[in-house]
């Protein structure tokens, strides 16, 4: 038993919607079973929850005031839901919403809604996958349902914006995303979790399910954007039906620690998932990704790409899980993780993990971990690029690639710049990347 | 324009150029031949500042200041270029940013005023036309994948963009066909100038029957151990090496 969400969990219990409570009981079951990983657990062998060794509490509700600040954003034509520090804020959003698209708050969800939803929460989540699933559900009272009906193809992006403003002290945040993709229906999502201002410490717990009906396609993009004190636990678990397509896109700036389990469970045959994500932690923070594809059916396919770069005393972890089950043939999964440290106390622990039961697949895997390469350095600074910008050019370059396939143009361009700014503030190093 | 005076270096404290002596005047072509492993790419990666290259005595001058105490990319603003024999590949970045980081950083440290993205996009095509490379090649990684004759030509396109005073070119015409050979030595041709001289390491004469060169140089052990002009490259082509005396 875990008593640092103590008061969370009383809060939570006071004020969800009744026909959330069930869920919310069962949850909190579960979670009085549940000891907090610690490092002698495998999937958590390199990342301390010490963050997490002090009391959290629910954040009072703050509908409208707290001025966002100059909190990095991408503005994006499509419906808005902003909440801050886990409270909705109407003030904040923009809720016109594009034909045939549904989008709807469980605190203001209909008897037919939230039969719906209650049905279909933690649907997507294999048994045993998530550990920070059921204290997710124990704390639930509002997320966010977005319904894409069968046939409808949704072609602006839906952003959901998960925010803290760092206003108060050791706060829990829970966040909470269901999607349902109809059959051959399509839609863009984009998370962002920030942060508005980095003072205060929070402790952010972030579920997004994703059902993707057959023939159905969703772009994900996840952009992890906190910083500071922030501690970060998320999980994206997608099911998927035959022939439907997930591209995923995930970021993750550093902060005091982030977490995040991608588990894509494909169900029907033909399904195809292609993930694309980058990690940047600097200082002392860190950034754990935990992916698992798991290929459960026969001709079904999965792309994963991504790349780190670890800078300062940083540290990052990379686990990478592909299971092909015995009737999965005719499977193809690649794996692709690239690596580079920008220091020598910098620290990346990659690890590919394949278990295949099936003989008529392909799959492929690779990880690599390097530094700048002190004769591209060098080549750069023969043709008179000083040093400094043509140590920006290199790192900016190693993920280049994942984000010039980024397909949402509004999106690339709100990211280039974070990210060239990532490496140099000043604009005279980043003036030709961008 | 160059002037190295007992040159000394080493790699890995193993020495490789032992009392070079050599002096280039503006306008000027010179052409260097030598054995394999004598040390032709050494000199040129020690006058570039390679790490790991270690000058042990001697001394080199470009236009009259002292090249060894610069860093890489001073020397570069000086005016010295550098054509690998081995260009190296950068994923990631393009070719036209690369250009135009190269570019912007030697004119202004040459106090001239930076090119708009339209002009430099215009110089740009033209450079790629001059050597023959389709514009799409500016897009690339910096000679990410590409063959090895077109990677000898995205370092003369760089050369000639960036309009250098000293170029070194490094075995510019190994692994080249015929037509780009030709291409090469127009390239080279057009930019001769009385303020601008090359340094041609080579293995081939041919490559001087298209761009005579004033003086012929042996690089052997480490030294030049002789020289003289162009009929110096025939006689080479027809002798060899061996009948020098020096030769490792
Ligand atoms: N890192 C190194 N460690 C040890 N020896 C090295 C290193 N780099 C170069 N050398 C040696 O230095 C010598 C000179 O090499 P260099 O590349 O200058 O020859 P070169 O005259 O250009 O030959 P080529 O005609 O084959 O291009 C060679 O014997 C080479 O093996
Ligand atoms: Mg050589």
């Amino acid at each position: 038993m875990n008593d640092f969400m103590q008061q969370a969990l009383a809060a939570a219990a006071r004020s969800a919607p009744p026909w959330l409570e069930p869920l919310q009981a069962r949850g909190r079951e579960a979670w009085s079973k549940t000891s907090l990983p610690t490092r002698k657990t495998e999937a958590w062998k390199y990342t301390s929850l010490q963050a997490l060794q002090k009391t959290f509490s629910a954040a009072p509700t703050q509908s409208a005031g707290s001025p966002l600040g100059d909190v990095p954003l991408p503005e994006l034509s499509g419906p808005t839901l902003v909440f801050t520090d886990g409270h909705y804020r109407a003030d904040l959003s923009t809720t016109e919403l594009p034909a045939g698209l549904r989008l709807v708050r469980f605190a203001d969800a209909t008897s037919d809604q939230a039969e719906r939803i209650a049905a279909a929460l933690g649907s997507a989540i294999l048994p045993g996958r998530h550990v920070f699933a059921p204290l997710n559900d124990a704390t639930l009272t509002d997320g966010v349902f977005m319904d894409v009906p069968a046939n409808t193809r949704i072609e602006t992006p839906v952003h959901i914006a998960w925010l803290t403003t760092g206003q108060h002290e050791s706060i829990s945040v829970t966040q909470r995303l269901l999607v349902c993709l109809g059959e051959n229906s399509g839609a863009t999502l984009v998370e962002s979790f920030a942060n508005t201002a980095t003072g205060g410490t929070a402790f952010t717990n972030g579920l997004t399910e994703l059902l993707i009906g057959r023939g159905a396609q969703l772009n994900h993009y996840r952009l992890h954007l906190e910083q500071g004190d922030v501690v970060h636990i998320g999980g994206v678990h997608a099911r998927q039906e035959a022939d439907s397509v997930l591209n995923g896109f995930h970021l993750a700036l550093g902060s005091a620690l982030k977490r995040i389990d991608l588990v894509v469970n494909q169900q029907g045959p033909g399904a195809h998932c292609a993930v694309d994500g980058l990690y940047l932690p600097r200082g002392t923070e860190t950034v754990d990704y935990h992916t698992c594809i798991e290929h459960a059916v026969p001709h079904c396919t999965s792309r994963e790409r991504f790349r780190g770069i670890i800078a300062d005393e940083a540290s990052a972890v990379f686990n990478g899980r592909i299971h092909i089950h015995p009737q999965a043939q005719k499977t193809r999964a690649e794996l692709s993780n690239k690596n580079l440290l920008t220091s020598n106390k910098a620290e990346i622990n990659t690890k590919p993990e394949l278990e295949i039961y099936a003989d008529d697949v392909q799959c492929a895997h690779g990880a690599t971990v390097a530094q700048l390469d002190p004769l591209t350095l060098h080549y750069l600074r023969t043709r008179g690029v000083p040093r400094d910008e043509a140590e920006v050019m290199l790192s900016y370059g190693f993920i280049n690639e994942l984000v010039e396939a980024v397909e949402q143009a509004e999106l690339q361009a709100f990211l280039k710049p974070l990210l060239a700014h990532r490496f140099a503030r000043d604009s005279r190093l980043t003036r030709h990347i961008l | 324009m160059l002037k190295i005076d007992n040159l000394h270096a080493s790699v890995e404290n193993k020495a490789i150029l032992k009392g070079l002596d050599l002096a280039v005047g503006a306008g000027e072509v010179h052409a260097i031949m030598g054995p394999n492993g004598s040390g032709k790419s050494t000199l040129g990666h020690v006058l570039a500042g390679r790490p790991g290259y270690t000058v042990t005595a001697g001394s080199a001058q470009l236009l009259g200041q002292d090249l060894l105490t610069l860093d890489t990319e001073e020397r570069a603003h000086l005016g010295l270029f550098l054509a690998y024999q081995y260009p190296v590949e950068i994923p990631g970045v393009s070719n036209m940013e690369f250009l135009k980081a190269s570019v912007d950083a030697v004119r202004e440290h040459r106090n001239e005023p930076a090119l708009d993205s339209v002009s430099f996009m215009k110089q740009a095509r033209e450079a790629c036309k001059a050597v023959n490379l389709d514009q799409a090649f500016l897009k690339r990684g910096v000679n990410e994948g590409f063959s090895g004759g077109e990677k000898k030509r995205n370092e003369l396109m760089q050369m000639m963009l960036l309009a250098p005073k000293l170029c070194i070119m490094d075995e510019t015409d190994s692994g080249l066909d015929i037509d780009a050979l030709q291409v090469v030595a127009d390239g080279i041709n057009a930019m001769r100038s009385p303020d601008r001289s090359f340094i041609l390491v080579t293995h081939y004469q041919r490559l001087l029957n298209f761009i005579k060169p004033d003086r012929v140089h042996v690089l052997s052990g480490g030294r030049i151990v002789k020289s003289g002009d162009h009929s110096l490259a025939l006689e080479l082509e027809e002798r060899g090496y061996a009948w020098l005396e020096d030769v490792a």
